[in-house]
């Protein structure tokens, strides 16, 4: 038993929610022997939207590699993370934080990354193909 | 101030629970997994001499009578057994044998204790129940009582009073109460004290909350039986007076701790998840925090290569890892990418502490109870730890209005 069940509510603390607006919030439900984390990613536009839902979807898929990671993330975020009471046995607790943070931040550094080259590699297509405009339509 | 002995029992693996014999010459331990391990102490090591097999799932808590030299064990498939050493009936070595205790209990023991004067002990389980054990002679064998009013959960962690009839347990619920456990073929009348004058089995003889309704991970006695102290899930520890009533919560802005014992009447060692042993120090007046028994800025320079973190405060050094963390990203544009030059805390392995993860466990080791002058520490990291007592590293006065809430008298 991993999560504790819904029936024995003096095992389960109080959720937290910390968050800067309605599109950047962390949610952490602390449980008796589990903590569970649920990220949702900034998402300012439609683009950062599409590349975050396929970039964590490619991660949550490989969860296993991630030991921390869940293959679904809670209802309303875009990545959950579980830490049980045989991962903090495994693992340095504060090893555990530090690789959160690390994976956060090269997530966000990633999306970014991607909106760039997307944008870029969009101003390319866009030039060759009105390139392509220009030189077969008449000159008005 | 001596520097604590630090032993390594395991690399990995955490210890559970960890007991020492009369003489401190062995102790028997559990590496979070179904067998107990008894180590003998040799110079300044400790060797493998014995391996106690009849649990079948992992070991909860061990505890060593010193009298009458037994061990009792319990663990999370149910069951607890009393350990004796006799003679082997072949070669005459001494092995340790055990006996099954007749818990009546259907979910995990999780905490076991013998009584001061070892003719009963008590083992707290998640079944909402705790079984006080005495032993029949007429059976040959340990039979339960269970108390069961009014606890709603799983009880984690139980102390006994030192006149033998009284019981502490904290549990899950966010409670600490006090029971009495009196048996009347084992006991003799109890004479009256703080908690009541009457007490058969079963009476409630105080019921305190955690202040913020944390899980309480630990309660202990005072050497006199007096006083009750408890550290719960909302980084708080509470100490209790009954005759006041007068409850002094410290609330504390460290990571909760887990495991607590008395060392002398005005003082109390308590130790988590902030992997450091610190001393707290009161009387009816007022209780406050006084030190660590770690020193982890002197650690820090026998380390030699470490410096980025010069500024942090000793108490609450984990929260601040990942804090600067933060801090830097924010402040300085600094990630922590593994390889670069800045000193953060993905590219330190090791904390500053002695201990390197959680410690569960806070034992007496050295000295009477109404003045103990060492205590043992066990901890996820593997590590067994010997602490000098009078060896305290005051928390600095400027850091410590900040980063301590005031006490409360409620």
């Amino acid at each position: 038993m991993l999560t504790p069940r819904r029936a024995s509510k003096e095992v389960l603390l109080h959720p937290l929610t910390i968050s800067r607006n309605e599109n950047e919030r962390v949610l952490i439900e602390p449980s008796i022997n589990s903590i569970r984390l649920s990220i949702k990613i900034k998402q300012a536009d439609e683009i950062e939207r599409i590349l975050c839902h396929k970039f964590t979807r490619f991660m949550m898929q490989r969860a296993e590699n991630f030991i921390v990671l869940r293959r679904k993330p809670v209802k309303g975020y875009d990545i959950s993370f579980l830490i049980t009471n045989n991962h903090t046995d495994v693992m340095l607790k504060h090893k555990i934080v530090d690789f959160i943070i690390q994976f956060m931040e090269e997530v966000d550094k990633e999306i970014s990354e991607m909106k760039l080259s997307l944008n870029a590699r969009a101003r390319v297509v866009a030039e060759s193909y009105l390139a392509a405009v220009r030189a077969s339509s008449p000159v008005i | 101030m001596a520097p604590p002995e630090v032993f390594s029992l395991s690399q990995q693996t955490p210890v559970t629970c960890h007991a020492f014999n009369a003489d401190r010459s062995q102790v028997a331990v559990s590496l979070n997994s179904n067998e107990v391990l008894i180590y003998a102490r040799e110079g300044s090591d400790w060797k493998h001499i014995d391996t106690l097999t009849e649990h079948d799932k992992q070991v909860t808590s061990i505890d060593w009578a010193p009298k009458s030299n037994r061990i009792v064990t319990s663990a999370q498939d149910r069951n607890a057994y009393v350990w004796q050493q006799s003679p082997d009936p072949q070669t005459g070595h001494m092995i340790w044998k055990p006996t099954l205790v007749l818990l009546r209990v259907n979910r995990a023991a999780t905490y076991v204790r013998w009584s001061p004067n070892e003719d009963k002990f008590a083992v707290a389980s998640g079944a909402r129940a705790i079984a006080i054990c005495s032993f029949d002679p007429e059976g040959d064998w340990w039979v339960s009582r269970l108390l069961k009013k009014p606890i709603r959960s799983t009880v984690l962690s139980i102390d006994w009073h030192p006149n033998n009839v009284l019981l502490a347990a904290g549990s899950a619920e966010a409670k600490a109460r006090v029971f009495s456990a009196y048996i009347k073929d084992v006991d003799k009348r109890p004479a009256a004290s703080v908690w009541g004058e009457k007490l058969p089995f079963n009476t409630i003889c105080g019921e305190y909350a955690s202040p913020s309704g944390g899980w309480v991970h630990d309660v202990a006695f005072s050497p006199s039986g007096d006083v009750l102290a408890f550290a719960s899930h909302d980084s708080s520890i509470s100490i209790v007076y009954p005759g006041g009533p007068a409850v002094y919560s410290i609330k504390l802005s460290i990571l909760p701790l887990v495991a607590l014992t008395w060392t002398n009447e005005e003082t109390v060692i308590a130790a988590g998840h902030d992997c450091q042993p610190l001393v707290f120090s009161g009387n009816q007046g007022g209780w406050e925090l006084v030190g660590s028994l770690d020193d982890p800025q002197s650690n820090k320079a026998s380390g030699g290569t470490r410096s980025g973190l010069g500024n942090a405060s000793p108490v609450g050094r984990l929260n601040s890892a990942a804090f600067n963390t933060f801090r830097n990203a924010a402040e300085r544009g600094i990630s922590n990418v593994p390889g670069s030059p800045t000193v953060g805390s993905s590219t330190e392995s090791e904390l500053f502490t002695v201990h390197q993860n959680t410690i569960t466990s806070v034992r007496v080791y050295d000295g009477s109870p109404d003045n103990v002058t060492r205590v043992s520490t066990s901890g996820v990291d593997g590590k067994l730890v010997i602490w000098d007592v009078s060896a305290v590293t005051p928390i600095g006065a400027t850091g410590l209005a900040g980063k301590l809430g005031k006490m409360q008298l409620r």
